[in-house]
């Protein structure tokens, strides 16, 4: 079922055709600020529009059916007196609210275009998205949903907007800014409202919230913004999306609240992230600072580097209407009044899931890759192999995967009119933080690392110190190279499959894929029950680039095809050894004892260890974000369980289960037949 | 009616005193003549015999007086005339004969459409193209031998294969005739019914009841599948008042009477039913039944389940009919409501025992102005939440208010158009409506003055707290004459390449804003989606309350200009429509009924039990589907 929902890669590529970017600071570079600041600004508004104001918003919901029955539920279990507990309502959205002003935004244009100025080459917006943009605000409620890569996300997302005319948006924000006591405030003035990262079963905080965001969507008081990813992505990678919020906003379309809600995917790629290294020493157990004001200023010497460009493309709209047809029956409300809270139905769960994943999918897709990401690959490749490459050799692989990856429908924007050497020795010049060009030898600089750290004297490093310290730029490498990991996956997954795949035949191929891709799921965004159409998508595209032939009995990798497949393999191949290193460990060194929180710090040390002892070529191992979905992916498929114990959250190894997945990755055992899925 | 030739003079005056009950909701009750005719006609009411047979309004041969391929008299028709200007014709309503001046500039704009690209419709019908009758000869013989009235004209018979769905009406238009009944039944009595009934089971023929012919829900349709011989059963002539029992305030009356012939006579006795659908210049008293239809007054008066007192049914098995009169009984299910809506699918209703009223003293328009949809609806969700509804409310959303104004007649004084400018200057300047959002409720109140005045001051009051400003009586009698007006207006659009439909449903009040929002958005949607060439239009009125929820009538047209099939594409449409409503939480139907239109969600509807149930019912009543019209399942 759900693989009808599915994203087909084949669709996508023959259907668009993407739009041309035009840049948004050229016109900043040349006319005043101030005056920008103080435009005229009267966007486009929803047609239905009943104007309202942040504070009568507040009341609305207040006063609403849906939070009057919770209020009183609550009330009943609780035994307190319903003033109480109505205070407590009115403290939570006085939390929450958002109290979006024109005046602020002013503010932030002016500001944001000084500093943008400085950071970036280009912002590059394509025009076209915004003018669809605009077509939908007026038609039906807008949500918009951006990538998550960096703090600049949300306020780069509304200077966009106010830039471009398009009605402001109110965006979710993580509870984490409101300790930034004055940026907080001036965040909620620029239209974020605020959510508790978890209130667990909290009834109360649940109904206001959802109908704070409900009450936003159906009034079409503004585009409402969020995060599918529901957090920065640390890896790049896109992260598995969260459901939550997805499913509040497409509730009002459910009950017939709304004719239609239009899902709009924003894609946002940073030529240069400026949380670099700070992901990468987030993801190897430094802690992540608290987001503070003094923080943030702190952070000003990042304004005297270059950070290249941002490419931020507006998706096509996607019609919850169009999306519902034939698979929602939206009677299922009828006999019960509508604002008494109930679970979603399955048919619900299934198609806010299906759109989480195609609207990722869809942030994937139009994400602009830079030639720095293919760099990028190629350079840890070689990094793995303890090889040095030369320039020109790197610009002639560069090329080769260019068009490799342009062929597998990558959005790669690399300059055609400029010769490949000049492209190449321009993108590693941006980077020269995290490469060493020596003699016309390209590598990754390792030494330099800590260098960025200039505070900490200089002393003599332990093995582990230092090891850690190339792990910064390991990692930092790999988020480049992540950003084209989804453009490789699926033909990666076949050309791992082929390897591991101990016959030419394609059903014991698709066996193989059918495992891998299922292992690898939490890793990497791959919709649900879509694992035919993927396997297909995969032949495809490595037919039609010549690496396989692929007949109704079997795949065969072609003459030509061995460099590419070499490729893809390798690009997998850090998953894969680190997915073992997790089942070993699990197997090896894992106690009776051992809980979900002491996984990474434990796995961590394994790893070190190995790697320490040369037993291990993969630095990027050390990720903590490769190591909680291995465990995720573990649990997923029962290998390891969450029990109850002593201590919440002890892990119960089933070690037979975790050896012989191991075994399996790595080669060793054959693929048991695909459980589910047949060719 | 007349036909027998009772004389110009009578002629007139059933003509006029017909029009008064139209003219109820088109000019001021209360003309002096009314008066006068209701003290003279009192006297020949007192004998429980029948009215002389000179007054029915109904001949047998309809296509005299009525169109056979359009809605209504022969004699009245919209048109745009060379000046550029809209009139009226005839002399029957009170819009008759006037100028329309504002009707051809909506209708240009709304549609996209323009005078001068015409789709008339053929005039005359052709016999030819009329199959022949597949005549039931053993049938016929004995139908011969009881005496009662038949026919196996070809215009007889073309007039009962249809009701008024658009999908009805356009092939015929355009002279096409699809299945049509064999012949045609005219009984006299309930005994006449009684015969043919026996005949019919005798002879495995299928019958089709016909009464006023205005279904528009393919109910008349005769059903493709059929192979017997088909008979419709026109009930027009058992039109009789049989007695009025002033004790009770119940009438006994044949099913057959018209809506228009059951309030004339009635009030000439003094009395009225009060039961008014819109359809009541044609629609029948067992159609009523048969459909379960609702009438405007209903918040006075009741729908047709509160009015019948005893009903009288022939069916296949025989007769079926309760033993006494009382007003309630718990007597296990009402058989009543095996008959109501049962839709000629169990037998034929014969006579009914209605309620009846004293004609009311006084009767007073109203509209109130919203400045939107949603303040209208929260007005109209008050007013049924204290029970103080006037004899109907209705509240029109914006476009149809713009409709109804596109209706105004030439204004008789200069003095109106300044004192409507003025208005109009008030609501939209000075109160700060914004002309393109605001809505009007439309009020018509009844009974003693006194009473009426205070009532109204009620519902003022209420409006006056959702921001509703009165807007006096005349935009509230233009309101009522539009539903009297709209199927002769689809009939012009038709003229101009322009199709149109209107459907109902009822929903519950937290669902009301929701339908209106999306059923509209819905046809929007379908329509572009579809390759409709223009905008449709698409509007909708609130038009009855209830204590849990409301009735939503829809009105959607659009110009076809362009489109290869447009009933095709029509059908999709309002196919979408109605999933659109049920899945908002809409009913199948309010009144229209289900028949062949929208049987296809009935089982949805009532669940496979529900269907089973009905089932057994037609299996014991009529196990060899003599009344075959295959309506509701």
């Amino acid at each position: 079922m759900a693989s009808t929902s599915g994203y087909s890669i084949r669709d996508s590529m023959m259907m668009k055709k993407r739009d041309e970017f035009q840049d948004l600071l050229e016109e900043r570079r040349n006319s005043s600020d101030l005056r920008y600041a103080f435009r005229c600004y009267s966007p486009v508004l929803y047609k239905e529009l009943s104007p309202c104001t942040a504070s009568s918003l507040k009341n609305l919901v207040l006063r609403s059916d849906q939070l009057r029955f919770v209020m009183s539920q609550v009330c009943q279990e609780t035994g307190r007196a319903v003033v109480d507990i109505q205070e407590e309502a009115s403290a939570i959205l006085e939390e929450m609210a958002h109290n979006l002003q024109l005046s602020t935004v002013r503010f932030f244009a002016f500001t944001l275009c000084k500093v943008f100025k400085t950071l970036f080459r280009s912002i590059c917006v394509n025009e076209e998205g915004i003018q669809r943009l605009q077509q939908v605000i007026q038609e039906h409620p807008v949500v918009l949903l951006p990538s998550h890569r960096s703090y600049m996300d949300f306020l780069l997302m509304s200077y966009i907007m106010y830039t471009y005319d398009v009605a402001l948006p109110v965006i979710a924000a993580g509870m984490d800014f409101m300790g930034m006591k004055f940026v907080g405030e001036m965040l909620r003035m620029s239209g974020a409202f605020f959510i508790r990262r978890s209130f667990g079963s909290d009834k109360l905080y649940w109904a206001i919230f959802s109908e704070y965001v409900k009450t936003m969507v159906k009034n079409g008081f503004a585009p409402v913004e969020f995060f599918l990813e529901g957090t920065r992505s640390r890896t790049s990678k896109s992260l598995t999306p969260k459901l939550g919020l997805l499913n509040i906003v497409m509730d009002p379309f459910f009950k017939g609240e709304v004719f239609d809600l239009n899902l709009v995917p924003v894609s946002i790629s940073y030529e240069r992230i400026l949380e670099e290294s700070l992901y990468a020493r987030e993801l190897l157990g430094v802690p992540k600072p608290k987001e503070s004001t003094s923080g943030l200023i702190k952070a000003r010497k990042v304004l005297s580097e270059d950070y290249g460009s941002i490419h931020v493309y507006f998706g096509e709209p996607v019609s919850v209407r169009s999306l519902s047809q034939g698979k929602i029956d939206r009677s299922q409300f009828n006999l019960l009044p509508r604002h008494i809270p109930r679970r979603p139905s399955e048919e619900i769960s299934s198609l806010v899931n299906d759109t989480a994943y195609r609207l990722v999918r869809a942030q994937e897709e139009n994400m602009v890759l830079q030639p720095w990401v293919l760099l990028a690959s190629l350079l840890l490749q070689s990094h793995h192999q303890n090889q040095v490459t030369a320039l020109d050799q790197l610009t002639e692989q560069a090329v080769w995967l260019r068009d490799l990856s342009r062929q597998f429908g990558a959005f790669l924007h690399w300059p055609d009119d400029v010769p490949p050497s000049e492209v190449v020795s321009s993108s590693l010049s941006l980077h020269r933080g995290l490469v060493k060009i020596s003699e016309g030898r390209v590598q990754l600089a390792l030494d330099q690392a800590e260098q960025s750290d200039p505070e900490e004297p200089p002393r003599a490093a332990t093995p582990e110190e230092e090891l850690l310290s190339q792990a910064v730029t390991v990692l930092s490498c790999a988020s480049y190279r992540n950003q084209a990991l989804h453009i490789f996956l699926r033909p990666a997954l076949l050309a791992s499959a082929v390897l591991a795949a101990s016959s030419n035949n394609k059903q014991e191929v698709f066996n193989s894929f059918s495992f891998l891709r299922n292992m690898l799921s939490n890793e990497f965004i791959l919709c649900p029950g879509a694992t035919v159409q993927d396997f297909e998508d995969a032949c495809f595209l490595l037919v039609k680039t010549g690496a396989l032939q692929v007949s109704q009995q079997e795949v065969v990798v072609t003459e030509t095809g061995h460099r590419t497949l070499a490729f893809l393999t390798s690009v997998l191949d850090p998953f894969l050894q680190g997915y073992q290193v997790v089942c070993r460990f699990l197997c090896e060194e894992a106690t009776e004892a051992l809980t979900e929180k002491q996984f990474v710090p434990a796995v961590r040390t394994f790893i070190l260890k190995l790697l320490l002892a040369g037993r291990l070529r993969y630095t990027e191992v050390l990720s903590s974000d490769l190591q909680k979905n291995s465990l995720a992916a573990l649990m997923r498929l029962g290998a390891v369980q969450k029990i109850k114990g002593a201590e919440p959250g002890t892990l119960k190894v089933n070690k037979v289960m975790v050896n012989s997945l191991e075994d399996t990755l790595g080669g060793k055992l054959p693929t048991q037949k695909a459980a589910v899925a047949r060719l | 009616m007349a036909a027998s030739g009772s004389g110009g003079s009578d002629r007139q005056r059933v003509a006029q005193q017909r029009l008064r009950i139209i003219a109820g909701h088109l000019r001021r009750p209360a003309d002096d003549d009314w008066a006068v005719r209701a003290a003279e006609c009192k006297a020949p009411q007192s004998e429980s015999s029948a009215p002389a047979e000179g007054k029915k309004t109904m001949p047998r041969r309809r296509q005299e007086i009525m169109k056979w391929n359009g809605w209504g008299y022969n004699d009245t028709k919209f048109l745009f005339n060379k000046k550029g200007q809209t009139e009226f014709t005839g002399k029957r309503y009170r819009l008759s004969g006037m100028i329309v001046p504002g009707l051809q500039d909506w209708f240009e704009t709304t549609f996209g459409a323009s005078v001068h690209h015409k789709s008339p419709a053929t005039t005359t019908l052709n016999s030819s193209a009329v199959p022949p009758p597949n005549l039931n000869e053993a049938f016929v013989e004995e139908l011969k031998s009881t005496g009662v009235p038949f026919s196996h004209d070809a215009e007889d018979r073309v007039f009962r294969a249809n009701g008024h769905c658009l999908h009805e009406i356009f092939p015929l238009r355009e002279g096409k005739i699809g299945r049509v009944p064999d012949s045609v039944v005219w009984p006299n009595c309930h005994n006449d019914v009684v015969k043919i009934v026996e005949l019919a089971c005798k002879h495995n023929v299928c019958l089709i009841p016909f009464g006023g012919g205005t279904s528009v829900s393919s109910a008349l349709e005769c059903p493709l599948e059929e192979t017997r011989s088909i008979v419709s059963l026109d009930t027009s002539q058992m039109n009789r008042i049989l007695w009025i029992d002033e004790k009770n305030l119940t009438a006994h009356v044949e099913a057959g009477i018209i809506g228009q012939d059951l309030e004339r006579l009635l009030n000439e006795s003094g009395y009225c039913t009060g039961h008014e659908p819109d359809s009541m210049e044609f629609s029948s008293l067992g159609g009523w039944v048969a459909t379960r239809a609702s009438g405007m007054k209903k918040n006075v008066y009741g729908n047709i389940e509160d009015l019948v007192v005893h009903i009288k049914m022939v069916t296949p098995q025989g007769v079926i009919e309760k033993s006494c009169q009382g007003p309630r009984m718990s007597t296990g299910p009402d058989i009543h409501h095996f008959i109501l809506g049962s839709e000629g699918t169990l037998g034929l209703v014969t006579e009914v025992t209605m309620k009846i009223r004293p004609v009311p003293a006084y009767q007073k328009y109203g509209s109130v102005v919203f400045p939107d949809f949603e303040q209208g609806v929260a007005c109209l969700r008050e007013v049924a939440r204290q029970r103080c509804a006037p004899a109907s409310i209705r509240l029109m959303d914006n476009k149809q208010f713009q409709f109804g104004h596109a209706l105004k007649p030439q204004g008789s004084s200069i003095f109106t158009s300044f004192v409507d400018g003025l208005k109009k200057f008030y609501i939209t300047k000075f109160k700060g409506f914004d002309p393109n959002r605001l809505c009007v409720a439309t009020l018509l109140f009844e009974g003693d003055r006194e009473k009426v005045l205070q009532h109204e001051k009620q519902v003022y009051d209420i409006a006056a707290k959702f921001g509703g400003l009165a807007a006096g009586e005349d935009n509230g009698q233009r309101g009522y004459m539009l539903t009297f007006v709209i199927a002769y207006l689809r009939d012009l659009g038709l003229d101009y390449y322009v199709i149109a439909e209107s459907f109902e449903t009822s929903v519950p009040w937290d669902r009301v804003l929701d339908v209106c929002r999306n059923v509209k958005a819905r046809i929007v949607r379908e329509c572009k989606e579809r390759g409709v060439q223009f905008s449709p239009l698409s509007t909708c009125r609130v038009t009855q309350t209830y204590d849990a929820g409301a009735c939503v009538y829809f009105y959607f047209a659009f110009n076809y200009r362009g489109l290869s099939d447009p009933i095709h594409t029509f059908e999709q449409v309002e196919h979408a429509a109605r999933e659109e409503i049920l899945a908002n939480g809409g009913s199948l139907s309010h009144h229209h009924g289900v028949g062949k239109l929208r049987k296809q969600w009935m089982r949805d509807t009532v669940s496979n039990v529900g269907i089973g149930m009905l089932k057994s019912v037609k299996d014991y009543l009529d196990p060899n589907n003599i009344f075959g019209n295959r309506n509701l399942y």
